[in-house]
């Protein structure tokens, strides 16, 4: 038989693997995978830092002083729903992964949802926007943690009504994330009295021009322009609105701490926005800023970073107490037993997940500061307005998820 | 109000120049790769990655040694056109006698890298670029508010384009230059250094993608993505123009500029499409492209 050289790296590479099922069957390893964007627009608002924030919820946690075996693994879904349904595929039929966790970009999200289900894995999402996750595709092994659509029609659609802003015109990503969100703030605006004068559906990825978008929105005379999208899109439509001197109120619906960054706050000044987590909110969001510095000294963490270390750190805390084996063999069981313990973390505080799945905690108005207002690095955000957790998110009855009258 | 095709006509004239504006930027790009393909045989698909090396470099002059626009806008070029040469003398020069594919694979290689270590090194949400001051506030039209910088944009890229084609068409270096394409040896039997000539050639064009980077910074993001957003449209440019015609591209980057400025009012979600479209239909029609000469 003649032996090439990959087929002997092949038995080697089985061979090596064998002691360590062994070693596995005794102690067995909870694998947590990091599915994030790691080279597109939303790199910077998942990306290498959450994955670092799942490792920090490990050290958080001392999974290694209670006995645990505990691994991080990451991929990158690339924007694409079939790369992130295959990813996860594999990770939970080859690689042993336990839970997926992140997954920014709607598309990939509802994509992953799917798989979590078909193989009975657990996944919380805290990247993705669309309200969806938990509403009509709701299903008993997904979670989703931090914000969505609705959260932020609600507070920023609503804010911006009251505000006098009863005419909307929309710029929306064309794809899963900007039609739910435009969507969602359409019901807010409309149940206010407003009305909708039109709309844009922009390429995603891809589009860099918005100007001519912004003229189309400046010529219908609505008052708010409505930004359903996201990451260097968003920067993008901010950016050139300035340049183009654009009067209308911009209702900047998704925007996190990283693009506010990226623009400065010459330009995003007296930007109202919603969040659920701010580095500088209280002791307790400063101490988990401070504790995960090392990891990324030039950033801060944004909310998307921060629910991918408390969804992590929840699932520690249920899989220690329900027992690491059980917590590998099912993945709905161990969504039911997330879902009866109360959370409680660093960075949102104390909460709970309700039957659909949704992760409920007070959502927060914040304003963007002036150059002058700005006292240290990283201080971006004044607080406007607090909505308390129960009213933040849809009614649980109200998402058509079948769940929820279970 | 006057209308067109039942939309108003300020809104039209609007769109027609944001169209021509973005034709700039097209056009430039477009006409640094048809420099590189016609002089060099080389399909330069590191141009994007070199178009954001530009605009990076703008910003890494101000950041960090306080160097504005105005000095970046000749600076940048000539620090990515130094790379450029570098580039070419240690790895595209081996890559002339074979397949284009070859050339293709090693420059997308080199965009991927590039790429890669800028999006490591700075996230991918971008860096802060401020217009230079003397170009900040907008004129207004009567039909638009015109930022003046955008303004500037169009002037920079149509007086740059103008100047490249008048340099290899109309004076004595281009027809060297066009002469040593055609037949190397002979030119070279002239007492011509045909190496030193291709490489600065590859160095123009790859400079005059850093000036296209340089003029972008303070519209669009500095993101290390921002080049790969455009470099597969500048291709279809490219194509369509006839590939290695300077006035093709020209005319081309303009054109399709203003022809998906339209689109993105009538369907805007074809707008990242049409180009393509046109791309098809042209090459069913003239497989050469547009202006290009039949093999």
């Amino acid at each position: 038989m003649r032996l090439s050289r990959r087929s002997l790296l092949g038995t080697a590479a089985v061979a090596a693997t064998v002691p360590a099922m062994r070693a596995g069957a005794q102690t067995p390893t909870l694998k947590l995978g990091v599915l994030t964007d790691l080279s597109g627009p939303y790199q910077d608002i998942g990306g290498p830092l959450a994955i670092a924030a799942a490792q920090q919820a490990i050290e958080d946690f001392g999974a290694a002083g209670k006995g645990m075996k505990v691994e991080v693994v990451s991929a990158d879904h690339q924007n694409k729903p079939d790369i992130g349904a295959n990813v996860a595929r594999q990770w939970f039929d080859r690689d042993g992964v336990d839970i997926i966790l992140e997954v920014a970009n709607s598309g990939v999200a509802l994509a992953v949802a799917g798989v979590a289900k078909e193989k009975n894995k657990v996944y919380i999402n805290s990247g993705a926007a669309t309200s969806d996750l938990t509403g009509a595709q709701c299903n008993a092994n997904t979670i989703h943690f931090v914000y969505d659509t609705y959260m932020l029609a609600r507070s920023t659609g609503g804010a911006l009504v009251k505000a006098g802003g009863d005419t909307w015109f929309f710029i929306t990503a064309d794809y899963a994330f900007g039609h739910a969100l435009t969507r969602d703030v359409t019901t807010f605006v409309e149940q206010a009295g407003g009305k909708v004068l039109g709309g844009v559906r922009t390429p995603f990825p891809g589009t860099t021009d918005f100007s001519s978008f912004l003229l189309q929105a400046q010529s219908s005379g609505a008052k708010v322009i409505g930004l359903a999208n996201a990451g260097a899109d968003t920067i993008n439509t901010i950016k050139q609105a300035k340049e183009f001197g654009i009067k209308q109120k911009l209702g900047g619906l998704l925007v996190f701490l990283s693009d506010v960054h990226a623009m400065g706050l010459d330009i995003c000044q007296g930007l109202v926005l919603t969040e659920s987590f701010y580095w500088d909110f209280n002791d307790r969001t400063r101490a988990f800023a401070e504790r995960i510095k090392p990891k990324a000294p030039s950033k801060r963490p944004t909310m998307v970073h921060a629910g991918t270390y408390a969804s992590a750190l929840h699932y520690l805390k249920v899989a220690h107490d329900m027992g690491v084996a059980q917590a590998k063999a099912d993945g709905a069981a161990t969504v039911a037993r997330l879902k009866a313990m109360p959370t409680d973390d660093d960075c949102f505080g104390k909460g709970v997940i309700r039957a659909d799945g949704r992760k409920i905690h007070p959502s927060y108005l914040f304003e963007v500061k002036k150059p002058g207002e700005s006292k240290y690095p990283w201080d971006y955000y004044k607080l406007l307005a607090t909505t308390p957790a129960e009213e933040a998110f849809r009614p649980l009855n109200a998402g058509g998820c079948p769940l929820a009258k279970a | 109000m006057f209308m067109i095709l039942g939309y108003p006509a300020p809104l039209m004239f609007g769109q027609l120049l944001l169209g021509l504006i973005n034709g700039a930027f097209y056009a430039l790009l477009s006409l640094g790769l048809a420099v590189i393909f016609g002089m060099l045989n080389i399909v330069n698909f590191a141009h994007g990655a070199l178009f954001m090396l530009g605009a990076f470099v703008a910003w890494g002059l101000l950041e960090y040694l306080g160097i504005g626009y105005w000095v970046a806008l000749f600076l940048a070029p000539l620090i990515v056109g130094v790379f450029g040469v570098l580039t070419e003398k240690l790895l595209i020069r081996h890559l002339y006698k074979l397949d284009h594919l070859y050339g293709l694979l090693l420059t997308f290689g080199l965009a991927l890298i590039i790429e890669g270590l800028a999006r490591n090194q700075y996230g991918s949400s971008g860096m802060p670029y401020r217009i230079p001051a003397a170009l900040q506030g907008a004129t207004d039209l009567g039909f638009m508010f015109l930022p003046n910088y955008r303004g500037w944009v169009v002037l920079a890229a149509a007086v740059m384009c103008l100047i490249t084609w008048l340099v290899i068409e109309k004076t004595s270096v281009g027809a060297t230059l066009r002469a040593a394409t055609e037949n190397a040896p002979l030119v070279q039997a002239f007492g011509v250094n045909v190496p030193r000539l291709i490489t600065l050639t590859y160095a123009g064009g790859v400079a005059l993608a850093a000036f296209a980077g340089v003029l972008a910074a303070p519209i669009y993001s500095v993101n290390p993505n921002m080049g790969a957003n455009f470099i597969i449209v500048v291709f279809a440019v490219v194509v369509i123009g006839g590939m290695g015609s300077i006035l093709g591209s020209i005319v081309t980057g303009f054109g399709l500029g203003i022809i998906e400025g339209l689109t993105k009012v009538f369907y805007p979600q074809a707008s990242a499409t049409v180009i393509f479209l046109v791309m098809v239909i042209v090459l069913l029609a003239r497989p050469a492209g547009l202006f290009g000469k039949a093999a």
